[in-house]
């Protein structure tokens, strides 16, 4: 008997030794989304990328995007500047878009009209309405802030070969979701997977990330799609070249490159 | 005079914009790109009123138009070009004609930069409503639906930047254009002048004492943003006067200053701008064919109402300098103008079906002279290349108002755009 209790004991010792640190090391449900938010929207000083969205509707039609964005952080304060130029259709090709992004407080936006060479400032209290007609948001392009929701960690789990936290988002305030489910990587913190569901509970919209390559000392998500389940109209896009800390300026971020796009950056 | 000179500065622009697409071209042999669209655009007269002839009485717009769009820069970036032609059946009027909308060369550095050509300029935080923009525009086009690109004509002109820090500035040189301003081509309007007279108009030429100069330096405050404006112009609308056997019409002297500003107040944003209109050739207000000094303001604000939905609201006004003299020279039979005229506008724009659907409703609500001007609009994108627009511009109240003059000329217009 007493060297069973002494085994048995040894063997609780042994599983409290590994699953205790796993479990201190398990951090709460707001640090993983806000580290996700970090790897996947502030990674660098800076980004540049050539994105290809196709609006994809339930008949199969296909409407294509193609921009350069570029971004900015400024600082540790969590304020941001993209830049967005369009390339394609013709009849939208040299419009742009600046947002300035700043965390808790609206952004401050402006698109150029080129045919009018008009600079217009718009309302900024738009972060849930369609970017472009896509299935993204605003806030699906420059991120949403942490404290908008409350977060919990629901489980582990493996998705596609990659471990997982899935973590539960519900919005403070009424939005069109009542709540998001995340995958999210346990090392590299990418965003793999969101599920929205709306106030009946019912599956709104998915999110995927597609693929996902290391570029420089960055993983990336290069491809990604949205699906609204409910009207089945989905997004795909795809980003090329990407480049992080590339050298980009702030005064790129104004009223100037807005009006005559920055040949360096915008090709 | 006039005439050479305008034709002087096309060929000018002409042979730069021909320059810069030749050096572009022959530096890197690919970075011209060609886009362009075909364009149907028909309005149809709403009233059943009898027109005089020579008036395009059902359809004042009828026009089958096709664009080309040349753009180009060289490897570095430092130089680019872009021309801009429309050619244009304009069945309405019996014409076909080729328009330069836009040719210009530009040369950039990190700190300035210069634009030379026929380009369209916009200054301002007006929405429709211009104070310190005092660059040419096409209010026809406007009155018959056209797409809101046609609303402003091109400047021949220098434009030349600096970008030394904070401040931008802005200076630009231009010959004199004048605006495209409704005639009895298209439109029907009481006309107090005498009738059977021939009539013709005097622009101002290019020598030096007529050039037009504007100047712009903005900047941002935070996150508003802050402008200044001066502009040495004339009007670009004709103030006709009698003499003798024919009608002649002028464009008087302009000169105007102001400031803009606009920023973020609660979960919208807010512009404001002013300007002062001084009239030199009618510094005492006395001469009515000339128009008074003027001080003008606005104060917009626009904000989002649900998702895909905006609503904008301005309001506008014009103060007279020199009223009583106004009031004491105006000759009988022309429409009295309150001292202060004010007018409001609103905007609601909301989009369906992923933004290939949008409706859009502008109106002007004169609020001194009692009358309307208002344009609702639908739009639908086939696809990324073809869209269709089916709308309409309805004027009514009083028929003294500037709107209210115009409510025979109310039409629905219907435009198709194939853009490649």
């Amino acid at each position: 008997m007493k060297p069973f209790r002494q085994f048995a004991l040894l063997l609780l010792a042994a599983l409290a030794m590994v699953s205790a640190p796993a479990r201190a090391a398990d951090p709460s449900g707001e640090e993983i989304v806000k580290r996700s938010l970090e790897a996947f929207y502030y990674a660098g000083n800076d980004m540049r990328s050539k994105v290809r969205m196709k609006l994809i509707n339930a008949q199969g039609n296909v409407r294509e995007r193609e921009l350069t964005m570029l971004r900015i952080n400024l600082g540790k304060t969590g304020d941001q500047r993209y830049y967005i130029y369009f390339h394609n259709p013709a009849d939208v090709k040299g419009t742009s878009f600046l947002v300035w992004k700043y965390p808790g407080k609206e952004s401050d936006r402006w698109i150029y009209v080129p045919a009018l060479r008009l600079v217009k400032r718009i309302a900024a209290d738009d972060k849930r309405s369609s970017f472009v007609g896509s299935d993204f948001t605003y806030e699906d392009v420059s991120g949403r802030n942490v404290e908008d929701e409350t977060h919990t960690v629901v489980r582990k789990e493996d998705l596609g070969g990659r471990p997982t936290y899935v973590v539960e988002s519900k919005p403070k305030t009424v939005i069109d979701y009542s709540r998001r489910l995340s995958w999210i990587d346990r090392e590299r913190w990418l965003p793999l997977k969101e599920e929205y569901f709306d106030a009946r509970n019912e599956p709104l919209r998915t999110f995927t990330a597609d693929k996902v390559e290391p570029t420089g000392k960055q993983w990336t998500i290069t491809a990604r799609s949205i699906k609204n389940l409910q009207s089945g109209h989905r997004t795909e896009v795809v980003y090329r070249e990407v480049g992080y800390d590339v050298g980009l300026k702030p005064d790129i971020f104004t009223e100037r490159y807005l009006r005559d796009a920055p040949g360096q950056w915008v090709r | 005079m006039a005439g050479t000179g305008r034709a002087v500065r096309v060929a000018a622009s002409i042979v730069v914009g021909s320059l810069a697409l030749a050096c572009s071209a022959a530096a890197t042999g690919q970075s011209v790109s060609l886009d362009g669209f075909a364009q149907s655009h028909v309005a149809g007269r709403t009233s059943g009123v009898d027109c005089p002839s020579g008036t395009a009485c059902d359809f004042p717009a009828a026009e089958l138009r096709g664009q080309l769009k040349a753009e180009g820069k060289n490897s570095g970036g430092g130089a680019a070009f872009l021309a801009r032609f429309d050619l244009l059946r304009d069945a309405a009027v019996d014409d076909t004609r080729l328009v330069t909308r836009e040719l210009f060369g530009d040369l950039t550095s990190e700190k300035a930069s210069a634009r030379l050509g026929r380009q369209v300029i916009t200054w301002g935080v007006g929405d429709l409503l211009f104070i310190n923009d005092t660059f040419p525009k096409d209010q026809a086009a406007l009155f018959t639906g056209q797409p809101i690109q046609y609303l402003k004509l091109g400047s021949d002109a220098l434009k030349l930047n600096a970008f030394p820090g904070p401040a931008n500035f802005e200076l630009v040189i231009a010959g004199f254009r004048p605006d495209n301003t409704p005639t009895s081509r298209r439109f029907i309007f009481a006309d107090p002048l005498p009738a059977g007279l021939p009539r013709r108009t005097l622009e101002p030429g290019n020598d030096s004492g007529e050039a037009e100069i504007s100047g712009r330096v903005s900047g941002y405050l935070a996150n508003w943003e802050l402008a200044g404006y001066v502009s040495r112009t004339h009007y670009r609308s004709p103030a006709w006067r009698v003499t003798g056997s024919e009608i002649v019409g002028t464009y008087p002297r302009l000169n105007t200053a102001g400031v803009s500003l606009t920023g973020p107040i609660g979960k919208g944003v807010v512009s404001m701008e002013a300007g002062y209109y001084d009239s030199p050739q009618d510094r005492d207000g006395r001469d009515p064919s000339v128009e008074n000094s003027q001080l003008r303001g606005l104060v917009g604000y626009s904000r989002q109402m649900w998702e895909d939905a905006t609503l904008g609201l301005q309001l506008y006004g014009e103060r007279m300098r020199d009223y009583a003299a106004y009031r004491e020279t105006l000759p009988a039979g022309f429409p009295v103008k309150d001292r202060l005229r004010k007018v409001a506008t609103i905007r609601f724009t909301q989009f369906f079906a992923h933004q290939t659907v949008t409706f859009n409703l502008f109106a002007f609500v004169g609020l001194s002279e009692e009358d309307r001007y208002v344009i609702p609009s639908l739009r639908y994108a086939f696809s990324d290349n073809l869209w269709a627009e089916i709308g309409a511009n309805l004027f009514a109240g009083q028929r003294s108002g500037m709107f209210g003059s115009m409510q025979d000329n109310s039409n629905i217009y219907l435009t198709v755009r194939y853009a490649f």
